[in-house]
């Protein structure tokens, strides 16, 4: 579910930054007042081990394929929303540097994606299945529900944010219908892998589960109030910047014809045209575009690839006297 | 090699490749980390149908691989991960954007367009973050996050998690290794064992985080990692470097440079 730089626009990448930024402030600003020293070590060897954990495979019985750890739900059910939110920050981080793995710009989105719902989200369905007491059934419950309804949230979230950069030509519907159910699947079986660790941790160590002392009527705690208040917020935040990208670029091709032939409205003739124009008409897509001639394209085209070409050679070149200069330099 | 084998041999080849002693990796990593963000931003807003505009960006990663002295090849195997996503959400649009594009007697439908497009800004957003964490190591990366104010917090935990990335992956693959010696015929881990093999694992995890806290406090760790960055310094050099890109990347986008340098040549 990592998104790519590729599928976002400044606009929203920026949007997501800011609105991801805001729930990182106010968890350091939590995180602070717990006044837990040995919290920020547990922290980052958590990160390492999320990240460790994901690499293995667990086989699904029946279906010979395999899934993997969800880090979201098990962060916050181990160190609850705040500190688990900000270490899935530093696993996103060094996931998108060293393995490509999202992207730098799409950063923010990532973080809102998967961090903000796996721990936010999760930490609320956690705390109300287990309200009463911990017993296995309540979390294995708990994190299937929890792992499946974070996934469902996210996945339609990249769906958003990709449709909101204008990335794909796919119909809300269409990406909507491939997103959600294929994150539905993997929900359920990383919820599954999610249980049968905390059901572990729970036989083994109950007390490392997180509101299993008395951290329940702690301060810090996390209410649905202000998670709403939050997701309210980020809604407007979100909506405000998206509508800015929107208005930003009101047609495309119009565009990129101005910049080829100096006008977006232009005519053409031949039986290819004609063709060409009812496909056209009968997709009723963007029904006004169209090209001044094929030559003043091809020409553009032959034009850009020569072009490229040329500085791509011209900076190779001054990379290579660059690296010759300096090395007669230090020689 | 393993899943986890190959993580390792990434990470450590990353490291080993940030540590050179080399031009490029003494250029300073806030420097590097702001243009890295700077150069992925105006690649990704560039329009969907400027193809010929986007060409120009290949500049940024083609100077720093080679004045960085990185291979090609090695960095394009990181695109694996990326690619497939961007080619599922790209591959559609020719099937959806169907304006007709006349180039010479070819006639092509716009969503190709689009899609090469998407196509190359995943591909160059990956060769820029690859410039910048083969040239940048993490503690360089995390000094320019706290550089930018980024809470202490956030950066320690980060350094971290950096730190004890490889022992992790180191104890993954001894456990995942030992398992399939003795379940030979099996394809990953068995559902009786997935709470008891990561649960062990996560125990130990925690029992290290407590001993790693007492063991910085026993080196006098008082909530601050003062000697990040200690020896790096914001010289002319790299005000002039980031200068420099500024305006390149600036002019790549508001200018068609390609197309006016092609036309000149070709004469179309």
């Amino acid at each position: 579910m990592h998104m790519a730089d590729a599928l976002v626009t400044p606009a929203v990448a920026g949007t997501m930054y800011v609105c991801s930024a805001a729930v990182a402030a106010y968890s350091v600003k939590k995180v602070r007042e717990e006044n837990d020293p040995k919290k920020v070590s547990l922290m980052g060897v958590m990160g390492a081990f999320v990240f460790a954990t994901q690499m293995i495979n667990f086989t699904i019985p029946g279906t010979g394929s395999s899934g993997h750890l969800c880090g979201g739900m098990l962060l916050s059910s181990l160190l609850g929303p705040y500190a688990g939110f900000l270490t899935m920050i530093g696993v996103l981080l060094i996931q998108c540097l060293f393995f490509a793995d999202g992207g730098l710009l799409a950063l923010g989105c990532n973080v809102w994606n998967m961090a903000f719902y796996g721990c936010f989200i999760g930490t609320l369905i956690w705390r109300y299945v287990n309200k009463k007491e911990f017993s296995k059934r309540r979390i294995a419950l708990a994190s299937v529900l929890g792992c499946v309804l974070t996934l469902q949230l996210g996945a339609f979230s990249v769906t958003l944010e990709t449709l909101a950069s204008g990335i794909t030509e796919l119909p809300f519907g269409v990406f909507v219908a491939t997103m959600q159910p294929i994150h539905l699947a993997i929900g359920a079986v990383e919820g599954l892998i999610t249980a049968a660790v905390l059901v572990f941790i729970y036989e083994a160590r109950p007390e490392l589960l997180y509101g299993s002392n008395a951290e329940r009527t702690a301060a810090g705690k996390l209410s649905f109030r202000k998670t709403l208040v939050v997701l309210a917020l980020a809604a407007v935040v979100i909506g405000g910047g998206l509508s800015l990208a929107a208005s930003q670029y009101p047609d495309g091709l119009e565009w990129s014809m101005e910049q080829i032939a100096g006008t977006a409205e232009l005519e053409a003739d031949g039986d290819a045209y004609e063709t060409a124009a009812a496909v056209q008409d009968a997709t009723a897509f963007l029904p006004d575009y169209a090209f001044q001639s094929s030559d003043t394209a091809a020409g553009t085209v032959v034009s850009g690839i020569v072009g490229c070409a040329i500085v791509v050679a011209v900076c190779v070149g001054a990379c290579h006297a660059f690296r010759f200069f300096r090395r007669k330099q230090t020689a | 090699m393993s899943r986890t084998g190959t993580a390792i041999y990434e990470i450590n080849a990353m490291e080993t490749l940030a540590e050179r002693d080399q031009w490029m990796n003494h250029i300073h990593p806030l420097v590097k980390f702001i243009l890295t963000v700077g150069y992925i931003a105006v690649v990704v807003s560039f329009h969907k149908y400027d193809l010929i505009g986007l060409l120009g960006m290949v500049v940024y990663p083609v100077a720093g691989f080679l004045l960085a002295e990185l291979s090609f090849g090695r960095c394009l195997r990181q695109l694996r991960v990326v690619l497939p996503l961007v080619c599922m959400v790209g591959l559609v649009n020719p099937f959806f954007d169907r304006v007709p594009v006349w180039i010479g007697g070819l006639c092509i439908r716009a969503g190709v367009i689009s899609m090469l497009t998407l196509m190359l800004k995943g591909t160059f957003a990956v060769l820029a973050s690859y410039l910048l964490i083969a040239t940048t190591t993490l503690e360089q990366i995390c000094y320019a996050l706290q550089l930018l104010h980024v809470p202490r917090i956030i950066v320690t935990q980060i350094l971290l998690t950096g730190r004890y990335l490889t022992l992790l992956l180191g104890e993954v693959n001894r456990m995942t290794q030992a398992y399939a010696l003795r379940a030979p015929s099996q394809k990953g881990v068995h559902y009786k064992v997935w709470g008891s093999l990561t649960g062990q694992l996560l125990l130990r995890s925690i029992d290290r985080a407590n001993e790693l806290y007492e063991s910085m406090l026993l080196r006098g760790y008082d909530g601050d990692f003062a000697y990040l960055g200690a020896h790096i310094r914001l010289r002319g050099r790299d005000l002039v470097y980031m200068a420099v890109w500024c305006v390149l990347f600036v002019l790549l986008r508001r200018v068609p440079v390609i197309l006016w340098v092609g036309r000149i040549v070709t004469g179309v």
